[in-house]
C-alpha cells in the first residue's frame, strides 16, 4: 500500500500531538519511526491506521483518499508493545480470528494459520492459551495474527520493548525477513537508534510531534539534516559543542583548534556548532586533544563508555578497551576533526564532503 | 554487612497433584563476599528472581541452607535478616511524604526521632532528593519513586545486603544510565553488598565486579565482566554476553587442533584428542576478519551500525557474524575469512575445554 | 483516546429512554403535580402551591421519622463498614478456600428482601423463634413485638446480616488489586500489621470504600421491605422509618398532597447527600 500523509496535523484539546507533516511511504517498504517516548510516534501510527482522525490534512492510500474511512474498512494490522492477545482463545484461535471475521472458508483458515504458525515457530503451541506462554511466544502470536491478515499496512508500536535483550536481538533479525515476502508496507516505531540501524530500510526521525527528517536509514544517520535529527538518531547522545570559526580554523577554546573543511572555510566567521559521535571520541589515538573531567566510566563487553565534561558540555566517549577512571579525574581525549559534523546558527547541517 | 553463602540450595515450586516437582533452582552453591557488587544475569525464567527471594527470605528454599557469616538463617524471617530489596515496580507509600517514606523503616525499629532526621537527610543528599523531602511521594516520577525505594533500603544502618530485582524496568530509557551510575557511585561510597538481577547484559557488566550467569535454574559461570567476555566457559555465556553473541560452529578434532570447514585452525593451545561428544568452536564476531587466504564464504547481509558494520556471511550451511570497522571495505570478489587463534575456544557438549597443560 | 461519536447509538437507546420515561419520569412528574395541589377525590384539584411542603417540613411526625431514619442509617454504617473491612481482610486471597468464602459471602445478598424480613421475624419471635427463645431462656427479657429497644436491635442486626457482605465483597476486590511487591516491601521495612493496614491496604481501598458507603447510605435511607415485614413499623411507630411513614400517609390515609411533598423532600435529601459524596470522591480522584 502506498501511504501518503498530506499536511496532516493532530490536536487533542489545546495540545498539538502532531504538527503539520507530509510523508510518503512506498509499498513494500520497511519504515521506521524513531524518537523518544513522547515524540508522537504512536499518534502518527494511529493516524495512519485510521484509529484517529487528523485535525487537518488528508490521508491517501494507493492514490485514493481515505481520511474519513473507518479502520475496519482499511487493510491494516497493528502490533503493540504490550502483548495483546485474546486471553480466552487458544493460540490457534487467536491467529485465526481475523480470518474468521473476514468470513473465509474453514480449510483455508486452517491452511493459513498453520503457515504463519510455522513461520513464527509457534506450531507446538497452537493449543495453548496466551497466559501459558512466555513473553516472546505471546508477542509472536500477536505478530502471527497481524501477518495472517495479509494486510497491506502493518504497524508495529515498539513491539520488542518488553522482551528480554537477547530475544529482542533474535526477533529483530527475523522481522524484516518475515515482512519482505508479503509485500506489505511496514511502519515500525522505536526509541532506540541502534534498533533503527539494525533494521535498515527507511527512517523518519521524530521529536516533540514533528517529523524532522525522512529517508534511507544509513543516510539519515550519516547526514542528519540538522542538529535535532542528529540528536534523535544517537545513543549515547551525540557530543555537541559551540565553536568559533575564524578564517579556516575552528576554535573550541583558546588552546584547542583545528582546520575546517573548505565548505565551512568559505562561510562567514562566527559561531557554529559541532556534533561528534561518541565512538569518534577516544582516550587513545591521535587528533585534536581535549580535556575531559570524568563523571562515570561504564564497561560493556570489551568497550568502555566514559561520560565526561568538556568545555562545560556533557560528552560521551565510546571506545574499545577497558578503561576505568575515578570520578573527577581529568583525562585527555582525542578525535579526528574530519569526523565532525558542522551546524550553522540555525542548526542546519553544513554539507562537508566526507 | 556480611558474607552470604548458599549451600546446595535447590528450590521447586509446589507441583500440581500427581506431577513431579519442577525445579526453578537446581543446585546452587555460591558465596557472596561482603561488600561485593554482584549481578545475576540470565534470560526470563532462569531462576534469578527465585534466587533473590531466597536471599531476602521472601521464599524458603525446598532444599539446602543459607548462611550469613556462617550463621544459619534459612528459617529466619525476612525482618530479621536485615536485607533491603528494590523491586521492579517502585513501591512507595502514597499517603506519606518523601521524608516519611524514608523514615518509615527507621521509625518501625524504634529509632529516636532526631537520629531519624539526621539519617534521612544524609541519604536524601546521596540520592539528590533533598529538595523534595516535603513533597507527597505519589507525585514523583518513576525514577524518583525508585530512588525512594532505594533510599528506604539505604537508610537502615544494619543492612547486610541490598538486592535489586530489575530495578530499571520502568525508568525512561535516557534516564537509565543516570540511575545506573548512581548505584555504582553508592556502592563505592557505602561498600555494602549489592546483588543486582537483570536480563540486560549492559546493566550487569556495567554495575558488577562479579557476574553470575544463570541458565535454566543453574549457575553457568561466575566471573568478572572481562573474563566472561573473553573466556566464556559455556556456549550459553558466549551467546548471551556480547552483542551480537559468540559464533558457535561445529568442528572436528585432528591431532589436538580444531578443524572447521576442512581448514585446520590453530586454537592456541593443544587439547585432548580423545574427546567425544558434541564438538564446537566458539569465536566472537570481533575476532573474525577478512583475509586473502582463508575460509571461503558468501556475504549474506551487511548492517551499518555506525561505529562498526555487522557482516553476516555463510559457509555452506553455517552462518557466521563478523564485526568490521566503520570505514573498512568489504571484499566483493570471493571473500575469505579467518579466525583469531588467540580468541578461539573449543567446546565439548557446550562446556569449554581447558588447555591440557594449564 | 478520543472516541468518535456514533449517532446510530441513539436509536438503540431510544426504547430504554421510552421505558424509563414511562416508568419513572412521568410518575415522578405526577408526584410533583400532586405535591403542589389539594384534592378531595373525584379528580378535582385545587392549587396549593408550596403549602404542603411547608406543612410537611413543620410536622412533628415528619421530624420524628426523619430522625429515626438518620439514626438507623448512622448505626448500620457505623457497624457494617468496620465489620465489612475486618471480614474482607481476613478472607484468603489465594488457594482453594477463596471460592468457598466468596459464595458464603454472596448468599445473604441473594435472598429476596421480604423473605429476609420474614425469616428474621420468625427467627426472633420470643416464644417459638430460635433466637427469641434462646435470648429469653438466657435471662434477657426480649420481645421485639413489644419493646422498642429490642425491635431496633433486631432490625439493625438483620440489616447487618443482610448487607455487610456487599461491603466485604467490594473491599475484597480492592484488596486483591494490591500487588504482592507492596507486602514484600513492607515486610522488609519491618512494618507492623497495623502499619500495613494503615499505609498500604486502607489507601488502596479508599475508592471502593467510598462507593460502598454511598450505596449503603442510599439503600438504608430508602429501606422499606425488611423492617416492614419484620416489625410493621412497630411497636407503635418506633421503627417507622421514612419510607414506611410515607406509604402509610400516601396509601393508608390517601393524603396525596402531603405524601407527594414528603417524598419529594426525601428525594432531594438523598440527592444532596449523593452529590456531596460524589464531589468528595471526584476531588480525591484528582489528587
Amino acid at each position: 500500500m502506498a501511504i501518503e500523509l498530506r499536511n496532516v496535523s493532530f490536536r487533542v484539546g489545546a495540545e498539538t500531538h502532531i504538527y503539520e507533516t507530509s510523508l510518503s511511504l512506498e509499498p513494500g517498504q520497511f519504515n521506521i519511526l524513531l524518537g523518544t517516548t513522547l515524540s508522537g510516534k504512536t499518534s502518527l501510527m494511529r493516524l495512519m491506521a485510521g484509529l484517529e482522525k487528523p485535525s487537518s490534512g488528508t490521508l491517501w492510500a494507493n492514490g485514493e483518499e481515505v481520511t474519513g474511512v473507518a479502520v475496519q474498512k482499511r487493510s491494516v494490522a497493528m502490533v503493540y508493545q504490550a502483548f495483546i492477545n485474546y486471553p480466552s482463545f487458544s493460540v490457534y484461535d487467536n491467529i485465526a480470528s481475523p480470518l474468521k471475521v473476514a468470513g473465509l472458508p474453514k480449510n483455508e483458515v486452517d491452511a493459513r494459520v498453520r503457515e504463519f504458525a510455522d513461520l513464527l515457530q509457534l506450531t507446538p503451541m497452537l493449543g495453548r492459551l496466551p497466559n501459558e506462554l512466555s513473553g516472546g511466544q505471546q508477542q509472536r502470536t500477536a505478530l502471527a495474527r497481524a501477518l495472517v491478515k495479509g494486510a497491506e499496512l502493518v504497524l508495529l508500536d515498539e513491539p520488542l520493548a518488553n522482551l528480554d535483550y537477547k530475544l529482542r536481538e533474535e526477533l529483530r533479525d527475523e522481522l524484516p525477513k518475515m515482512f519482505a515476502d508479503t509485500g506489505a508496507t511496514v511502519v515500525y516505531a522505536t526509541s532506540e537508534p541502534l534498533e533503527a540501524l539494525m533494521l535498515g530500510g527507511y527512517t523518519a526521525t521524530l521529536n516533540e510531534g514533528r517529523v524532522i527528517q525522512f529517508g534511507k536509514t544509513s543516510s539519515i544517520y550519516r547526514h542528519p539534516e540538522n542538529l535535532e535529527s542528529a540528536r534523535v538518531f544517537s545513543d549515547p547522545p551525540v557530543n555537541i559543542a559551540a565553536i568559533e570559526k575564524r578564517g579556516d580554523t575552528a576554535y573550541l577554546n583558546n588552546s584547542v583548534s583545528w582546520n575546517v573543511p573548505p565548505e565551512l572555510a568559505t562561510m562567514p566567521d562566527g559561531h557554529y556548532k559541532i556534533g561528534l559521535r561518541p565512538h569518534h571520541l577516544s582516550p587513545d589515538g591521535a587528533g585534536v586533544e581535549v580535556e575531559g573531567e570524568v563523571q562515570i566510566a561504564e564497561i560493556s563487553g570489551s568497550e568502555s563508555i566514559v561520560r565526561v565534561i568538556v568545555e562545560g558540555n556533557n560528552w560521551v566517549s565510546e571506545a574499545h578497551g577497558i578503561h576505568s577512571y575515578e570520578f573527577g579525574q581529568s583525562v585527555s581525549f582525542f578525535f579526528d576533526s574530519s569526523r565532525c559534523m558542522y551546524f550553522d546558527a540555525n542548526e542546519m547541517l553544513i554539507d562537508t564532503q566526507r | 554487612m556480611s558474607r552470604i553463602e548458599f549451600k546446595d540450595v535447590r528450590h521447586a515450586y509446589p507441583p500440581a497433584a500427581g506431577q513431579a516437582p519442577v525445579y526453578a533452582l537446581k543446585e546452587v552453591s555460591q558465596v557472596w563476599e561482603d561488600g561485593g557488587a554482584y549481578a545475576l544475569l540470565g534470560p526470563s525464567g532462569c531462576g534469578k528472581t527465585t534466587l533473590l527471594n531466597i536471599i531476602s527470605g521472601l521464599l524458603t528454599p525446598s532444599e539446602g541452607s543459607i548462611l550469613f557469616d556462617d550463621r544459619e538463617v534459612t528459617q529466619l524471617p525476612t525482618t530479621e535478616r536485615h536485607i533491603a530489596q528494590v523491586f521492579q515496580f517502585p513501591v512507595v507509600y502514597d499517603t506519606m511524604t518523601v521524608f516519611d517514606n524514608l523514615a518509615f523503616p527507621l521509625r518501625n525499629r524504634g529509632m529516636p526521632e532526631p537520629r531519624v532526621r539526621e539519617r534521612v537527610a544524609e541519604i536524601a543528599a546521596m540520592l539528590d532528593l533533598s529538595d523534595r523531602l516535603q513533597q507527597r511521594a505519589a507525585g514523583l516520577t518513576a525514577d524518583g519513586k525508585q530512588k525512594i525505594s532505594l533510599g528506604r533500603g539505604l537508610v537502615r544502618e544494619d543492612v547486610n545486603a541490598i538486592l535489586f530485582d530489575e530495578p530499571l524496568t520502568v525508568i525512561d530509557p535516557h534516564l537509565k544510565w543516570q540511575l545506573r551510575s548512581k548505584l555504582k557511585e553508592l556502592h563505592q561510597q557505602i561498600g555494602v553488598t549489592m546483588i543486582y538481577v537483570t536480563h540486560d547484559q549492559v546493566e550487569a557488566l556495567t554495575f558488577a565486579d562479579q557476574v553470575v550467569v544463570m541458565h535454566d535454574g543453574a549457575v553457568v559461570q561466575v566471573g568478572s565482566p572481562i573474563d566472561l567476555f573473553n573466556k566464556p566457559k559455556h556456549t550459553f555465556v558466549g551467546y548471551f554476553i556480547g552483542s551480537p553473541g559468540m559464533n558457535v560452529l561445529p568442528c572436528k578434532l585432528e591431532q589436538g587442533q580444531p578443524v572447521f570447514a576442512n581448514n585446520l585452525l590453530s586454537s592456541g593451545y593443544p587439547v585432548d584428542t580423545d574427546l567425544s561428544g558434541k564438538l564446537e568452536i566458539g569465536i566472537r564476531p570481533e575476532f573474525v576478519s577478512f583475509c586473502d587466504d582463508g575460509i571461503p564464504v558468501q556475504i549474506e547481509k551487511v548492517e551499518d551500525l555506525g561505529r562498526y558494520q555487522v557482516v553476516t556471511v555463510k559457509h555452506e550451511a553455517e552462518q557466521i557474524k563478523m564485526l568490521v570497522g566503520e570505514d573498512q571495505a568489504i571484499p566483493s570478489i570471493s571473500p575469505q575469512i579467518e579466525f583469531d587463534p588467540g580468541n578461539l575456544r573449543i567446546y565439548c557438549d557446550d562446556w569449554a575445554v581447558e588447555p591440557q597443560n594449564a | 483516546m478520543r472516541k468518535s461519536t456514533n449517532q446510530k447509538a441513539w436509536w438503540l437507546v431510544a426504547p430504554v429512554l421510552l421505558l424509563v420515561a414511562f416508568n419513572a419520569f412521568i410518575p415522578l412528574m405526577t408526584v410533583v403535580n400532586y405535591s403542589l395541589q389539594e384534592t378531595f377525590g373525584d379528580n378535582v384539584f385545587f392549587w396549593e402551591g408550596v403549602g404542603w411542603f411547608e406543612k410537611v417540613l413543620r410536622s412533628e411526625r415528619f421530624h420524628d421519622s426523619m430522625l429515626r431514619q438518620l439514626l438507623f442509617t448512622g448505626m448500620i454504617i457505623a457497624i457494617e463498614v468496620p465489620l465489612g473491612i475486618a471480614v474482607a481482610l481476613s478472607m484468603p486471597r489465594k488457594g482453594p478456600w477463596v471460592s468457598v468464602c466468596l459464595v458464603l459471602m454472596a448468599l445473604p445478598l441473594l435472598i429476596p428482601w421480604n423473605v429476609v424480613g420474614a425469616m428474621w421475624n420468625i427467627f426472633a419471635l420470643p416464644d417459638i423463634g430460635l433466637l427469641g427463645y434462646s435470648l429469653n431462656s438466657m435471662g434477657f427479657d426480649y420481645d421485639f413485638t413489644q419493646q422498642p429497644v429490642s425491635a431496633w436491635m433486631t432490625t439493625v442486626v438483620m440489616d447487618v446480616w443482610h448487607w455487610t457482605s456487599l461491603i466485604v465483597l467490594l473491599c475484597y476486590a480492592g484488596l486483591c488489586s494490591i500487588p504482592d511487591a507492596y507486602y514484600q516491601a513492607a515486610r522488609i521495612d519491618g512494618a507492623s500489621g497495623w502499619a500495613v493496614f494503615r499505609y498500604i491496604q486502607l489507601p488502596k481501598m479508599k475508592r471502593v470504600l467510598t462507593i460502598a458507603i454511598l450505596l449503603r447510605f442510599m439503600d438504608s435511607f430508602m429501606i422499606y421491605t425488611e423492617p416492614f415485614v419484620l416489625t410493621g413499623g412497630g411497636p407503635g411507630n418506633t421503627t417507622t422509618f421514612l419510607s414506611i411513614d410515607l406509604v402509610k400517609i400516601a396509601l393508608g390515609q390517601f393524603d396525596l398532597g402531603p405524601a407527594a411533598a414528603m417524598s419529594l423532600i426525601y428525594f432531594l435529601v438523598v440527592l444532596l447527600i449523593c452529590w456531596v459524596f460524589y464531589t468528595v470522591m471526584m476531588r480525591n480522584e484528582e489528587q
